[in-house]
C-alpha cells in the first residue's frame, strides 16, 4: 500500500467562492478519503426569529444566500401562507415564478461560468458571466434590486411588472437564449470540456439516493426528484418536466444544468405571454400558530423550510435546510477514487453554497 | 477545439464594443425602479413613527417633540417596509445610490413647526390643561421622594 498524504483543501482555494475545508487523504496522486469540514462563515440567522416580527423576518430570509435569496424568501413565504391558510393570487404566483426561473438562470449560469474557470477556461467563465449580466438588468428592472429584491410578502407580491415591460423581458431572454446555445455547444460537445468532465466522480443511481441527494447533482445520476413537481408555482400550467440524465458524471451533472437554463428560459418566455391578469396580493390578518414544513426547488436543489409559531408575532422557530447541506456526502462520495486534479471540477458540479449550509 | 465552437462569440467580442461601462465617464445604468436611497418629504409627515417601527434594521428615528425624522444611512438596507408603512405617502425610494463615505452618516430632517388652529372650544380646554400637567409634575416629582 503506498504511502497516505493528508493535503488540505480550502478554506480558501482558487476555485472555490466560498468556504469550505476538505482534509484530502491521498494514496500517490488518487484521493481514498475526504473529510469535510463546515462552519467559517455561520452568521446565527435562526436565531434572529427569536427577535424578529414574522414579517420582518422576509428581510432575514433573502440574505441566506445571495444567488438564491428569492427562493429562499419564497420558501419562507409559501410556509407561512400555508400555516395561515392565505390564498395567494394567481397573479402573484405567476410573478414569483418568474422571478424563480430568472433566478435559476443566473444561477446555472454563474455556475457554469465557475466550472469553466475550475478547468481553466477563463475566455468562456467570462462569456457566462457576462451574459448573466443581461439577467441581473432585468432583474434591477423589474424588482428595484439585483440580488436582494424585497419584492415578496406574506399573501403576495409588493410591484407588478406592466406588459410593456413583460414583451420586453421575453424579447430579451430570447435573445440570451441564442447566445447561451452557443456557449453550451462548447461545454456539451468540445473535446477539451469532455475530457475533464467525463467518466469524473461518477456516482450510481443506488448510492445518489442512498445519499439522500437533492438538485440537478442528483439528477445527473438519473434520480427522478424535483419539488416543481409538487404543486408550488404555476409550473403545472406551464408544463414543466423535470430533465433527467443517466451516467451520474460530471459531465451529466453539466448537462443536466445546460438543458435546465434552456427549460427555464423557455418557461420564463411562457409566462411573459400567458400570466393572468388581477390582483398581485391579499391582506393577511391574524398571526401564525402551529407548525408547517414547505419545500421548494431552488437552482441547487430541494430546500425545506420549517415554521413553528404561537401565536404571537415572533415565531418560535424557524429552520431551513439548505441542498447544499445534503449534498456534501454526495460530495465526500463523489471524490473518493479521483485524482488530485479532478477535485476542484468535482467540488465545483455539486454547485456548493457555503452560505446558505450554515445560515 | 473550443476556438472553433465559441469562434462567432469571440469574434465579436474582440471587433464589438466592450461588456463593460467606462464607469467614472460613463454614468451607471440606473432604472426607474432601483432602490437607491430613501428620501423624506418633510412637510407631508406626521411624525406618527410608523417607519421606525417596522424598519427591520432600526434605521430610522422619529421624534414627535422636536419633530425630527433621522436615518442612519449605513443601516439602511433600502427594503423600502418604510414607504410601503408610510399613511401619507411622505417616504418615497429614489434610483440614486448614496455617496461612498469613510463615516457613517445621518441624515436629520427637521420638520416644519406645527401649526395651531385654535378653536373656541380648544382654548377653554388648554386654559384648563396647564393645571392638570401641573398636578402631573407635581405627582411625579412626589413618586421619586416616596421611592427614596
Amino acid at each position: 500500500m503506498a504511502k497516505q498524504t493528508i493535503i488540505p483543501f480550502g478554506p480558501q482555494h482558487p476555485v472555490l467562492p466560498e468556504p469550505v475545508h476538505l482534509d484530502l487523504v491521498l494514496e500517490d496522486e488518487t484521493v481514498v478519503q475526504a473529510i469535510p469540514s463546515i462552519g467559517f462563515v455561520h452568521r446565527g440567522l435562526e436565531k434572529l426569529v427569536e427577535k424578529k416580527e414574522y414579517t420582518e423576518l422576509m428581510y432575514v430570509t433573502e440574505r441566506i444566500c445571495g444567488i438564491c435569496a428569492f427562493g429562499h424568501n419564497w420558501g419562507y413565504c409559501h410556509a407561512i401562507e400555508l400555516l395561515m391558510k392565505v390564498d395567494v393570487p394567481e397573479r402573484a404566483e405567476y410573478l414569483r415564478t418568474l422571478w424563480h426561473e430568472l433566478s435559476r438562470v443566473h444561477s446555472h449560469l454563474l455556475w457554469l461560468g465557475l466550472l469553466a474557470d475550475a478547468f481553466g477556461f477563463e475566455s468562456l467563465f467570462n462569456h457566462c458571466w457576462r451574459l448573466r449580466e443581461s439577467v441581473l438588468d432585468l432583474f434591477e428592472k423589474t424588482t428595484g434590486g439585483r440580488v436582494i429584491f424585497s419584492v415578496n410578502k406574506i399573501g403576495g407580491v409588493h410591484r407588478d411588472i406592466s406588459p410593456e415591460v413583460l414583451t420586453e423581458m421575453a424579447t430579451v431572454v430570447a435573445g440570451m437564449r441564442k447566445e447561451v446555445n452557443e456557449l453550451i455547444n462548447v461545454f456539451v460537445n468540445d473535446t477539451s470540456v469532455k475530457n475533464r468532465l467525463v467518466g469524473v466522480g461518477v456516482v450510481t443511481k443506488e448510492e445518489a439516493e442512498d445519499l439522500c441527494a437533492v438538485g440537478p447533482t442528483a439528477r445527473g445520476s438519473g434520480v427522478v426528484t424535483d419539488i416543481r413537481l409538487t404543486g408550488n408555482g404555476v409550473y403545472d400550467k406551464i408544463g414543466f418536466e423535470p430533465i433527467i440524465e443517466e451516467a451520474g458524471d460530471c459531465y451529466a451533472r453539466t448537462l443536466v444544468r445546460c438543458r435546465e437554463l434552456i427549460q427555464s428560459m423557455d418557461m420564463v418566455i411562457e409566462i411573459c405571454e400567458t400570466i393572468p391578469e388581477g390582483e398581485i396580493a391579499v391582506p393577511v390578518k391574524g398571526k401564525p400558530e402551529g407548525e408547517f414544513f414547505a419545500r421548494l426547488e431552488q437552482p441547487r436543489g430541494e430546500a425545506f423550510y420549517y415554521v413553528k409559531g404561537n401565536g404571537t408575532k415572533n415565531l418560535e422557530r424557524m429552520r431551513v435546510r439548505t441542498p447544499t447541506n445534503i449534498n456534501i456526502p454526495f460530495l465526500v462520495k463523489s471524490l473518493e477514487g479521483c485524482s488530485l486534479a479532478d477535485v476542484p471540477v468535482i467540488v465545483i458540479c455539486i454547485d456548493p453554497c457555503i452560505s446558505c449550509t450554515e445560515r | 477545439m473550443a476556438t472553433f465552437k465559441i469562434g462567432k462569440m469571440l469574434m465579436r467580442s474582440l471587433f464589438g464594443k466592450p461588456a463593460t461601462l467606462m464607469y467614472p465617464v460613463k454614468p451607471a445604468k440606473i432604472t426607474d425602479s432601483t432602490r437607491g436611497h430613501m428620501t423624506i418629504d418633510i412637510d407631508k409627515c406626521v411624525f406618527c413613527s410608523l417607519c421606525a417601527k417596522k424598519c427591520p434594521t432600526n434605521a430610522l428615528t422619529v421624534d414627535r417633540k422636536a419633530r425630527t425624522w433621522e436615518i442612519q444611512r449605513m443601516r439602511c438596507i433600502q427594503c423600502n417596509a418604510c414607504a410601503v408603512a408610510c399613511n401619507k405617502d411622505a417616504l418615497q425610494m429614489a434610483p440614486e445610490y448614496t455617496a461612498p463615505n469613510t463615516e457613517k452618516v445621518v441624515d436629520l430632517f427637521q420638520g416644519p413647526p406645527k401649526e395651531e388652529k385654535p378653536k373656541a372650544e380648544k382654548v377653554e380646554k388648554a386654559a384648563e390643561a396647564p393645571a392638570v400637567e401641573a398636578a402631573a409634575e407635581t405627582a411625579a416629582e412626589a413618586a421619586p421622594q416616596a421611592e427614596a
